[in-house]
Formats: C-alpha cells, sequence, structure tokens
C-alpha cells in the first residue's frame, strides 16, 4: 500500500524534523554567544563557520558528514550512521541559520533592559532568562517559523544519503510503477505537516501576544 | 518650603518607607574627586558630593553637562576613572594614584541594594505584569518570600495611587502611570537612597505632574533622593540643595535660595531660561 509505506516515511521525517529542532535549536544559542563573543577569536570563528553554514548546499553538507569519517578518518561506515550523519548534518547547518536569528533578536534589544536590570541586582544570567531571552523569543518567532518549515521541506534532502524518508520513498515507488502519483501523496503529506507545524508556532505566537 | 520646615520639627512622622537609622547625620552617599572620561572626552571633571540622610538634591545644568553619566557612574551601570564613591561609609571604589580602585566584583553586587534608579524612559520589563515588575527583584534578588513581596507591593501601589493596576502590562498604562510604577518597583527593594534621571522628560505636562506629586510625597516621608530635572519649580519646591553642573564640574551647589539668586550669571542664565 502506498499510502502505508509513505506514512513509515513520513515518520521518518518527522524524526529528523524533531531531532533537527532538538538539537539546532540550543546549539544556534551557543553559537550566536560565541558569535557575539568579546574574544575575538571565538567571535572570528563563528563567523566563519555561519559563513561556511549558509554559504555551501546543505546536500553537499549532507555528503560531507556522511563521507568523512571514511574519506579523512579511515573508518568502516556502518548502515546506521546514516541517520545519524544526516541528523548531524541538518543540526550543524540550521545551528547556524538559528544563531543568525537568535543574535538579530538579541542585538535589537534596548540598552535600558539591561540597565535596569542591572541596578535592580540581577546578575548577567538572571538578567539573560528571565528579562531578555523571553523578549527576544516573542521577536524571533516570525523568523523562527519561517526557519522551521523550511526545515520540513529539507528533510527530503536525506535522500542524497539513501535515508528512507518519505521523499525516498516516494521517488522509489514512482519509479517502480511509472507513475507521479506517489510523488503527489507525499506533497500531500509535506503540506499536512507544514500545516501542523504552522498552527503550532500561530499559537506559540498568540501565546505571547500577551504584551507589546 | 514651608511645609519643609513643619516637617524639620517632626522628622520621623512617616517611617513607612525608610527605616529608622541611629547615625542621623550619616552620610549616605559621599563623592570625591569623581573623574570621568569618555576616549578623550572628559565629562567629569573632580566632581565631589555629599548627600545625608533624608536630604532631596536636585541636579540642573545644560544639555551634556554631565548629569547623567554622575548618576550613572553612582550607580554602578558606568566605572569611573578617578576619585572615590561612598556608601553609608562603605567604599565602592578609592582613589589611588589618581585612579579609582574598585573593590571586587562580589563585593560590588552588595551595593545594589543601597541604591534605586528612576530612569527617563521608565524601562519597565515589558513582559511582567505591574505586580511583577515590582516583585520580581525583590524575590528573586533580594530573596524576600512572595507573600511579603506582595504585600508590600500592593503598599506601595495604593500610595502611589495605581491599586487598580496590579494585573496590568506596562503597555496599557499611561506614561506618568508607568512613571510610577516603575518608582513602585526601585522603593520595593527598600534603596537608602533613590535617583532620578529627568524623570518626567519623556512625559506631557498633566503626567509630568502626577509624577513629581509622588516625588514630593516621598520628600515628605524623608526619603533620600537625588534627582537630575529640568523643572525649576519643582526642584525649588523640593529640594534640600541645588546643584548647578556645566562642562563636567558643579559650578555652584547650595539651598534654592541660594541658587535661584546666584550671583553666578551663567546659573541664573539657566534658571530663567527654563522657569517661566
Ligand atoms: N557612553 C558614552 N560614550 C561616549 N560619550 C558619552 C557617553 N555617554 C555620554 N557621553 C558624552 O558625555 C557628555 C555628557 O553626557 P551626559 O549624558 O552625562 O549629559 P547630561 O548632562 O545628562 O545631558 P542631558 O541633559 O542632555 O541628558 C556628552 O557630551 C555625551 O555625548
Ligand atoms: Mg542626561
Amino acid at each position: 500500500m502506498i499510502f502505508s509505506q509513505l506514512g513509515k516515511g513520513l515518520i521518518v521525517s518527522v524524526e529528523i524534523f524533531i531531532l533537527t529542532l532538538v538539537f539546532s535549536m540550543p546549539l544556534g544559542l551557543l553559537v550566536s554567544f560565541g558569535r557575539m563573543s568579546k574574544n575575538i577569536v571565538i567571535r572570528t570563528i563563528m563567523k566563519v563557520y555561519i559563513s561556511i553554514m549558509r554559504g555551501t548546499p546543505l546536500m553537499l553538507q549532507l555528503i560531507v558528514v556522511y563521507f568523512a569519517p571514511y574519506y579523512v578518518l579511515g573508518m568502516k561506515i556502518s548502515s546506521a550512521y546514516r541517520f545519524i550523519a544526516v541528523i548531524i548534518g541538518f543540526a550543524v547547518n540550521y545551528a547556524a541559520y538559528f544563531a543568525e536569528i537568535y543574535r538579530g533578536g538579541i542585538e535589537s534589544m534596548p540598552k535600558g533592559q539591561y540597565e535596569a536590570a542591572q541596578v535592580l541586582g540581577y546578575g548577567k544570567t538572571q538578567t539573560f532568562w528571565k528579562i531578555i531571552l523571553p523578549q527576544v523569543i516573542k521577536r524571533i518567532l516570525p523568523a523562527v517559523t519561517n526557519e522551521i518549515i523550511t526545515l520540513v521541506k529539507d528533510t527530503s534532502l536525506a535522500f542524497v544519503i539513501a535515508v528512507a524518508e518519505m521523499f525516498t520513498i516516494a521517488k522509489q515507488i514512482a519509479a517502480a510503477q511509472a507513475s507521479i502519483f506517489p510523488l503527489m501523496i507525499a506533497g500531500a503529506y509535506y503540506f499536512i505537516f507544514n500545516l501542523v507545524v504552522a498552527l503550532v508556532m500561530e499559537y506559540a505566537e498568540k501565546k505571547c501576544n500577551y504584551y507589546r | 518650603m514651608e511645609n519643609k520646615n513643619l516637617q524639620e520639627n517632626n522628622p520621623m512622622e512617616n517611617k513607612s518607607l525608610q527605616e529608622t537609622n541611629p547615625m542621623e547625620n550619616i552620610n549616605l552617599l559621599e563623592i570625591n574627586h569623581m573623574r570621568k572620561q569618555f576616549g578623550n572626552l572628559e565629562v567629569l571633571k573632580d566632581i565631589s558630593l555629599n548627600v545625608k540622610k533624608g536630604e532631596v538634591v536636585s541636579i540642573i545644568g545644560p544639555s551634556g553637562s554631565g548629569k547623567s553619566t554622575l548618576l550613572r557612574c553612582a550607580t554602578l551601570l558606568e566605572r569611573m576613572d578617578g576619585g572615590d564613591l561612598i556608601y553609608l561609609g562603605e567604599a565602592v571604589c578609592r582613589d589611588e594614584n589618581g585612579e579609582s580602585k574598585y573593590v571586587s566584583k562580589k563585593e560590588l553586587k552588595k551595593f545594589h541594594r543601597y541604591f534605586g534608579l528612576v530612569f527617563q524612559n521608565f524601562n519597565l520589563f515589558p513582559h511582567f505584569s505591574v505586580m511583577k515588575n515590582i516583585i520580581d527583584a525583590p524575590v528573586s534578588v533580594a530573596g524576600v518570600p512572595k507573600k511579603e513581596a506582595e504585600q508590600t507591593a500592593r503598599k506601595l501601589l495604593k500610595q502611589l495611587g495605581l491599586e487598580d493596576k496590579a494585573d496590568a502590562y506596562p503597555y496599557q498604562l499611561s506614561g506618568g502611570q508607568q512613571q510610577r510604577v516603575s518608582i513602585a518597583r526601585a522603593l520595593a527593594l527598600k534603596p537608602q537612597i533613590l535617583f532620578f534621571d529627568e524623570p518626567t522628560s519623556a512625559l506631557d505636562p498633566e503626567l509630568t505632574a502626577e509624577v513629581l506629586k509622588v516625588i514630593k510625597q516621598l520628600a515628605k516621608e524623608h526619603m533620600t533622593m537625588i534627582i537630575v530635572t529640568h523643572e525649576m519649580n519643582f526642584a525649588r519646591e523640593v529640594s534640600d540643595k541645588i546643584i548647578f553642573m556645566e562642562d563636567g564640574v558643579i559650578q555652584q551647589q547650595g539651598t534654592p535660595q541660594e541658587i535661584f539668586q546666584s550671583p553666578n550669571e551663567r546659573v541664573r542664565e539657566f534658571i530663567g531660561k527654563l522657569s517661566d
């Protein structure tokens, strides 16, 4: 059955999606701190990292992550590593994009918020988590939503290293049956997937709308 | 002026905002030879200033004379380059060979308990309700139990005429209300001394009046305050001492009467321009 086969592929796509977010969103925060660091070495490394991630195709990055252990380190590549490579590739790539979004949000915060917190006696850490970050999240939510929706579609890139996510499977069935019907079903699945994501993000934005 | 004298006869009639201090004449704040420069620009040159408990000091002077910088150095938002800064006899920094030597970072923390600062543009936390704006620092910085902090906050809100605004968010308030909340937020930490940097400059005249009224009330209650302001009539009415700053130095300081009848041409000219 096409639907159930595609359904299995969809589950893999959802796994890639969720794991990528789980790893890239916090990693992006660290990268953005590095990018804003007073230490010029750290700052430059992060700048270079971000520009490579944004300046080369994600597809190529996935291939590099997958084959590097073999070509660089001479290690044998197990088949389980395919999926891990996809998660590493996606997380490292999306972290760079999230980092720039976070940085934009953090740098847009008025200085007065930091100063008010400092005079009231908040420490640096408390100020960031209690005062700055909640406001930054509200500011960057639209940009993050864009990124997340792009990610839903990007999961299909995992086909380059033959991870059996939905698009890979749809293509295989389509080739076997000489029909584009499976690809159209896959398209519908992606669309529904994104609809759900958009609804969740809309809800999150509403939650943040209790203040201006 | 008259009501000021009345109070001196009965100095402790309202203690709600301050604790009694056995050492009545102690300097809450002592600044000696404060210097500050940004790059090559010398913004503060040798500022010395003492503030006693219960005193209200106004700082006036033209734009760019260094009034905000003085307040920012005193509230540790800016590091001074030379001179001493001393709260209640405890030094934040002391001058050593013309350079301010600060105490360690850890020791610096405790000085935040001594003062509060009210900003020109309020700087309330927009994602916190009015109540949370007021209680969050006492609870999560000073360790006051939440119940107690809320009680204090309600009392303050009532005093400042905001009892029905506890659950509102800053964006739902007028500028004058926001500024009163920010005053409540500062008072909730029970500071010994409260600084104001042009607290009414962002407000319309009617809203200015309601904020000035609150500050006058605090003065009646013997809150120690240092107020940078362009409101000459207010400064005259509320201050024990007025400081006129220009070009990073204190040109003259004295009682309102001394300042308003100053022999110094520049001072008279400045006051004349701003009072009507
Ligand atoms: N962070 C800074 N970096 C460089 N220069 C600064 C900085 N802060 C203030 N200055 C300069 O220091 C001088 C004094 O500024 P300050 O804000 O203390 O003046 P002010 O008396 O408060 O003026 P106003 O009445 O306009 O508020 C100005 O020339 C200002 O440009
Ligand atoms: Mg100023």
